[in-house]
């Protein structure tokens, strides 16, 4: 087991699954991916979408139907989990009920046959790394949820091992809890300097842990870039409705200059900007609620008229639905008052909207 | 008030009744059973039998089960077949095993046929065909209790040991063992008294007369070939005594592991 790396390979792994009637279906299509150390990585999707699929076949608890991952030049999809040696945070945590905090957090050390004197140092700095100092004989049942997350995350970093692997370890967190553990995971990732690999389907939290993201479906990635990268510039129609683009509209195209769209429907036309090659007479076009605002006085072009339908309140802004005369429902995050029932105008800037391919059937 | 005494009527009457002999004072029958030979020594006869059938039924089981904790194909099938000797009960099986192990028995004649064993094979009539049948009227018993307690355990558990580093090895000593240990102590427990109180395979299949005179014999003699209620009321006690005293040990182990629930964490 190595303790230090420079790269990560994961080459076209495929992982496939029976399925109903006997038919295998691919859980993961060769996910190519290369992981450099003190690297952190989401993968970022739907539940069902492969992501923990992946994890599992890093982590060795799930065999590859196809592929291969190599350490440096150490191909290690052939070994079991307890010869690949990487740290992993499981959903529901995993702790040992039996075990107290501190026999949990120094199990992976026990394994590793480490002197006892060396297990207590290293568990007591590890211990105090998550900010647990004081709970070692506690068991795990008689912690909350968000201590016993931080012992999860000690028992995996204890070990030192050179990639950590988390599966949604936030999800069974409030609120608060959930952003407090955020920032501490991001933080243990630094002190360590070596790669995480964090699986969620929460875009904000893929958003700012992340070096690089992710973005699968159905088994297929989707996207791999910066989180700049995947919320303002997303590869596809999938991408963008993840990234939060709320709105996606189906219009006729009637001009393309460059990478500059015109698009019409009864009700609107739209100047939009390209980003894949279009086919046909039809494009998709996505918009964020937060880029779109309701217009004081006609402005130039992409302007829609429309009749505020709902209204919800969310404190600095509220989230406005603006049903146009053809009955197209626009979601708008507006700081402006608005009333239900009152005629707007919604504008939106040529650069926010982005025109894809027509979806096909989705 | 009366209603919730019910069950315990039969105990308290018998209780009363053994300390009622027909001659002599009150701890007669007891004086009795400790200095008569062929009455105290069923009760090591009897431990002689129950311990080492419950000891193998459980230590056999557990393996048996751990391996079927992960659902396959199979699970269902061997699970039906080790289960089925439970519905058969223990006069059919004392039968089928005087058919099959007896000296004239298939058993004996395929051994003596392929010479594997060549000298006479006494299997029933004596102490092993006694054990042979409580272990088979038992395995079902503790094995189902145990494949519960394993199945009940998150397997997630012991993918965390495997990512720590534990090998399947350690990750039963350190995961399974523990969590499971209590259950363990629990389904000795069970199949212990089951097994205490063997009579018709004692009769059927032992030597009632010697190695297998076992106290429940003892208790039927004096009830129903003597007549003497009060005397089988205190084998009865003693009987029930020394269970209680096999069942109290072994649960006061338990207080030694970690009794809780079995799974990782909140969720």
């Amino acid at each position: 087991m190595k303790q230090d790396f420079n790269e990560l390979r994961l080459d076209r792994v495929t992982r496939r699954f029976a399925g109903s009637g006997g038919r295998a279906f691919n859980a993961l299509s060769e996910l190519t991916l290369t992981i450099r150390r003190g690297e952190f990585i989401a993968l970022l999707g739907p539940s069902g979408c492969g992501k923990s699929t992946a994890l599992n076949c890093i982590a060795g608890l799930l065999p590859l139907s196809g592929g291969t991952i190599r350490l440096d030049d150490t191909r290690i999809d052939t070994l079991p989990p307890e010869r690949r040696g990487f740290g992993m945070v499981f959903q529901n945590y995993a702790l040992f009920p039996h075990m107290s905090v501190a026999k949990n957090i120094g199990f992976g050390l026990r394994m590793r046959g480490v002197g006892s004197a060396d297990i207590d140092a290293r568990v007591a700095n590890a211990m105090k790394l998550v900010q647990l100092t004081g709970q070692e004989h506690k068991l795990p049942g008689q912690l909350s949820g968000g201590q016993q997350q931080r012992v999860a995350i000690a028992r995996a970093i204890v070990i030192e091992p050179p990639l950590i692997l988390m599966d949604e370890p936030l999800s069974n967190l409030d609120a608060k809890l959930r952003l407090e553990t955020r920032s501490e995971i991001r933080r243990i990732h630094r002190e360590l300097g070596r790669a995480t690999i964090y699986v969620t389907h929460d875009q904000d939290e893929a958003l700012s842990l992340a070096d690089r993201i992710v973005v699968m479906k159905d088994g297929v990635v989707q996207q791999i870039a910066t989180p700049r990268e995947v919320y303002a510039q997303p590869a596809n129609l999938h991408v963008a409705r993840f990234m939060g683009y709320r709105n996606v509209l189906d219009l006729a195209v009637t001009g393309e200059r460059d990478d500059r769209v015109t698009l019409e429907a009864p009700d609107m036309k739209l100047t939009g900007t390209r980003k894949l090659p279009l086919d046909g007479g039809r494009a998709s076009v996505a918009i964020r609620p937060e880029e779109m605002t309701i217009a004081t006085q006609p402005a130039a072009e992409n302007v829609i008229a429309g009749r505020v339908d709902s209204v919800e309140y969310g404190g600095r802004d509220s989230l406005v639905d603006v049903v146009t005369p053809g009955g197209t429902r626009l979601h708008v995050r507006a700081a402006v008052h608005v009333s239900l029932g009152q005629s707007v105008l919604v504008h939106v800037p040529p650069e926010c909207v982005l025109v894809y391919p027509r979806e096909t059937a989705a | 008030m009366s209603e919730a005494l019910a069950p315990r009527a039969p105990f308290d009457r018998a209780l009363l009744l053994s300390f009622e002999p027909p001659k002599g004072g009150a701890l007669a029958n007891y004086v009795k059973f400790f200095t008569t030979d062929n009455l105290w020594t069923t009760i090591g006869k009897t431990l002689k039998l129950a311990l080492p059938a419950t000891l193998i039924n459980v230590l056999v089981a557990l393996p048996i089960a751990y391996r079927m904790r992960i659902r396959s194909r199979w699970q269902r099938t061997i699970t039906t077949l080790l289960v089925v000797p439970i519905t058969l009960g223990t006069v059919l099986i004392a039968e089928g095993m005087l058919t099959y192990f007896g000296p004239k028995g298939w058993l004996a004649q395929f051994l003596q046929l392929t010479h594997i064993y060549d000298g006479s094979i006494r299997l029933t009539h004596n102490y092993w065909g006694v054990l042979i049948s409580l272990v088979i009227s038992g395995f079902p018993f503790a094995f189902l209790l145990i494949l519960s307690y394993v199945t009940g355990i998150d397997p997630v558990l012991a993918r965390a040991a495997s990512t720590l580093g534990a090998d399947p090895k350690a990750q039963f000593r350190h995961i399974y063992l523990p969590l499971l240990a209590p259950g363990l102590a629990m389904c000795f427990c069970l199949a212990f008294v089951q097994a205490f109180s063997v009579f018709p395979s004692a009769v059927l299949l032992g030597a009632p007369a010697g190695p297998t005179r076992v106290i429940s014999i003892a208790a039927y003699e004096a009830a129903f070939e003597q007549y003497d209620y009060s005397l089988a009321s205190a084998i009865a006690m003693i009987m029930g005594f020394v269970q209680l005293v096999i069942v109290a040990i072994v649960l006061s182990l338990r207080s030694w592991f970690y009794r809780g629930p079995v799974t990782g964490g909140k969720g």
